[in-house]
């Protein structure tokens, strides 16, 4: 029998009770809508949506910040309750956007990067701090760094810190939520490259959370499109950008600005309107947007159909069942 | 042929600092003509950013400007009292920030902001303001656009109120725009939206667009020419097609080798780098600005490095393009 996927989803589902306004009441917002998902031992799963669609829920359920609402997670195929949480940050730990924010800036590196095994109780404190000097290696920051303020530090030095201590457990898998959006252009090359090379050398996981289209395809090799909540078609990388499934699919992928002059900006046809998630539309939640919805997308919500390289959610699809 | 709608000619902005003069704009120089999109391209800290507010008007109080020529519209706006300049502003020329919080009032409605500018600059009365801005609203994809014009900025996503930034900027039906970043904050669908707008406007009212960005695929898309900044100054001007086709700045190279690239890059392999970081702009720089940096880097670029020539409206700021050239 083949490996368990490392971290997988079963039809989990987060809600949240939104407050209307005053004297309203209190409305339910389903964030994640009974989404499943497997990642996959090594691999780089890249995830893409639009804002507002459930992308950082998702991975906070993963991250075991938020407990879903309905479904299971599982780690290595055994399910894993929200007591285990610190159990789950020992395999899985998060690289977040903006450097500028989620580092201390009262405390040095070598203290920001030595956090996560303190409050784990790694080793020595001896032990800790040559973690700490080894872990600063990996991921390309000179030693002397370990003493400086993150003011004292450009922003692409700040994000390897970050990396630097979502790797100093020495996690299987990384949870990077836009990691360069927030970096320059040659900043970001830099940050992915090291990206790469870290999964190649320690065999990493990655969930690559992200709305540069183009820096999923360069380094994700599986991708999962999301949309109010739902997956709506997961694929290997190559066979998306080449042939999408859902048109939700379609338009991101038409929308993305390569740079190649004179092809103009693409009129992807989607409309403005992304759906209001406290009231969303019925039958396929794409359908108001969608350029090809017939009769039955707007009664029936489209089941998931497996393609030959993933699976697609959408009633236009041959695989459709 | 005609004067470029506006004209820039050795812009300099300098910011005095406790250790010294930060020279943040080093002597910048462009023209943008009717219904031209010109984009600005560099990375944080280039003064891409300054030039843009310094043209406008809007530098920072402590920040000095200097120019040996400043005209829109063959108006020169140098010497220009600030009551006139605001006279300018909003009105014939209108700027859209990256950061929509920042610049809407969270006070007041989005309509009534959008009816303001109208007001102050045209006297047509509240119910044409109202009217112009619904349509405008509608024209940046915003649906519903009378419910939205009674809502307050912290009601709106960031996409929403970036939208309306842009509507705003619109209102009186600008010559020119100056775009800082504007879809920067945006999701892709968005962004494809909105410069797909500006594209339309570009041609059907003839504006011109000054568009700052550090995003070499929405250059690549949206420019008929490019000015790559570095440290203050511009390194590198062409049409779109020459500088992605063809660049010679060492620096513009090292930039397009940055970003993954379809039929260019492998998904998967590395990318190219720019190793070090950018000099200090404080006290007068005697030598190329990417020296530093730069993997070609020679003798001669030990001395301040000019503006070379390489064709009609197509310049380097490079020794070695000077030596191509020749």
């Amino acid at each position: 029998m083949s490996e368990p996927p490392v971290l997988e989803l079963r039809a989990v589902s987060r809600e949240f009770r939104v407050s209307r306004g005053l004297m309203r009441g209190k409305a339910t917002l389903r964030a994640v809508d009974e989404v499943s998902l497997q990642l996959r031992r090594g691999e780089a799963l890249g995830l893409v949506g639009e804002s507002g669609c459930g992308k950082t829920t998702l991975s906070r359920i993963l991250l075991g910040l938020l407990p879903p609402t309905k479904g299971e997670v599982l780690v290595d195929g055994a399910p894993l309750s929200a007591k285990d949480r610190k159990a789950r940050a020992r395999r899985i730990q998060p690289v977040f956007q903006d450097p500028y924010s989620s580092l201390n800036p009262r405390k040095i590196v070598s203290e920001i990067v030595a956090t996560p095994l303190d409050v784990h109780e790694i080793g020595a404190p001896a032990d800790r701090a040559k973690r700490v000097l080894q872990t600063l290696d990996m991921v390309g920051l000179p030693r002397r760094v370990a003493e400086s303020y993150p003011g004292q530090m450009s922003g692409g030095q700040r994000q390897r810190v970050a990396i630097a201590r979502a790797l100093a457990m020495r996690p299987e898998i990384l949870i990077c939520d836009e990691p360069t959006s927030a970096l320059d252009v040659s900043v970001q090359s830099q940050i992915l490259n090291l990206l790469l090379s870290l999964q190649k050398e320690l065999g990493l996981t990655y969930l690559l959370i992200s709305h540069n289209l183009a820096v999923v395809e360069h380094i994700a090799n599986r991708v999962a499109v999301m949309y109010l909540g739902r997956i709506v078609e997961v694929s290997d990388t190559a066979a998306l950008f080449r042939d999408a499934r859902h048109p939700y699919s379609r338009a991101l992928l038409a929308s993305v600005l390569t740079p190649e002059p004179g092809l103009g900006v693409p009129d992807t046809g989607l409309g403005g309107a992304y759906p209001n998630p406290m009231d969303p539309p019925t039958g396929c939640a794409f359908h108001p947007r969608c350029p090809r919805a017939m009769g039955v997308c707007r009664s029936r919500r489209p089941e998931a159909a497996p393609t030959p390289t993933g699976r697609v959610e959408c009633h236009l699809s041959p695989e459709a069942p | 042929m005609t004067a470029p709608l506006l004209e820039v000619r050795d812009l300099r902005v300098e910011i005095p600092l406790e250790k010294g003069v930060l020279n943040a704009v080093r002597g910048v120089s462009f023209e943008v003509a009717r219904g031209e999109t010109l984009c600005i391209v560099g990375e944080s800290g280039c003064g891409k950013s300054l030039t843009s507010l310094a043209v406008m008007g809007l530098l920072p109080k402590r920040a000095r400007r200097t120019a040996a020529a400043l005209r829109f519209d063959r108006q020169e706006m140098a010497g220009l009292p600030e009551r006139k300049m605001a006279r300018l502003r909003g009105d014939r020329m209108a700027m859209i920030f990256q950061e929509p919080m920042t610049s809407l009032n969270p006070a007041y409605t989005i309509g009534d902001q959008l009816e303001e500018v109208f007001l102050a600059h045209r006297g047509e009365g509240r119910r044409a303001a109202r009217a112009r801005a619904a349509d405008l609203l509608e024209r940046v994809g915003i649906t519903g656009a009378e419910r939205r014009m009674r809502q307050y900025p912290h009601q709106l996503s960031g996409g929403l109120r970036q939208r309306v930034m842009i509507a705003m900027a619109l209102m009186c039906g600008p010559d020119l725009i100056i775009a800082d970043e504007p879809t920067t904050a945006l999701d892709v669908t968005i962004q494809a939206q909105i410069l797909h707008l500006l594209i339309e406007l570009k041609r059907e009212i003839g504006l011109a667009l000054v568009l700052i960005t550090h995003d070499l695929g929405v250059v690549a898309r949206i420019a008929d020419r490019v000015a790559v900044m570095y440290a203050g100054e511009i390194v590198e001007t062409g049409t779109a097609a020459e500088i992605f086709a063809e660049p010679h700045h060492p620096y513009t190279r090292g930039l397009l080798a940055c970003v993954p690239a379809p039929g260019v890059t492998k998904p998967g392999e590395p990318l190219g780098t720019i190793p070090g970081i950018v000099p200090s702009l404080i006290g007068e720089m005697a030598e190329c600005g990417f020296r530093e940096r730069c993997p070609l880097a020679l003798a001669e670029c030990a001395r301040p490095v000019p503006l070379h020539e390489l064709g009609p409206r197509r310049a380097c700021r490079c020794v070695l393009a000077a030596e191509a050239a020749a």
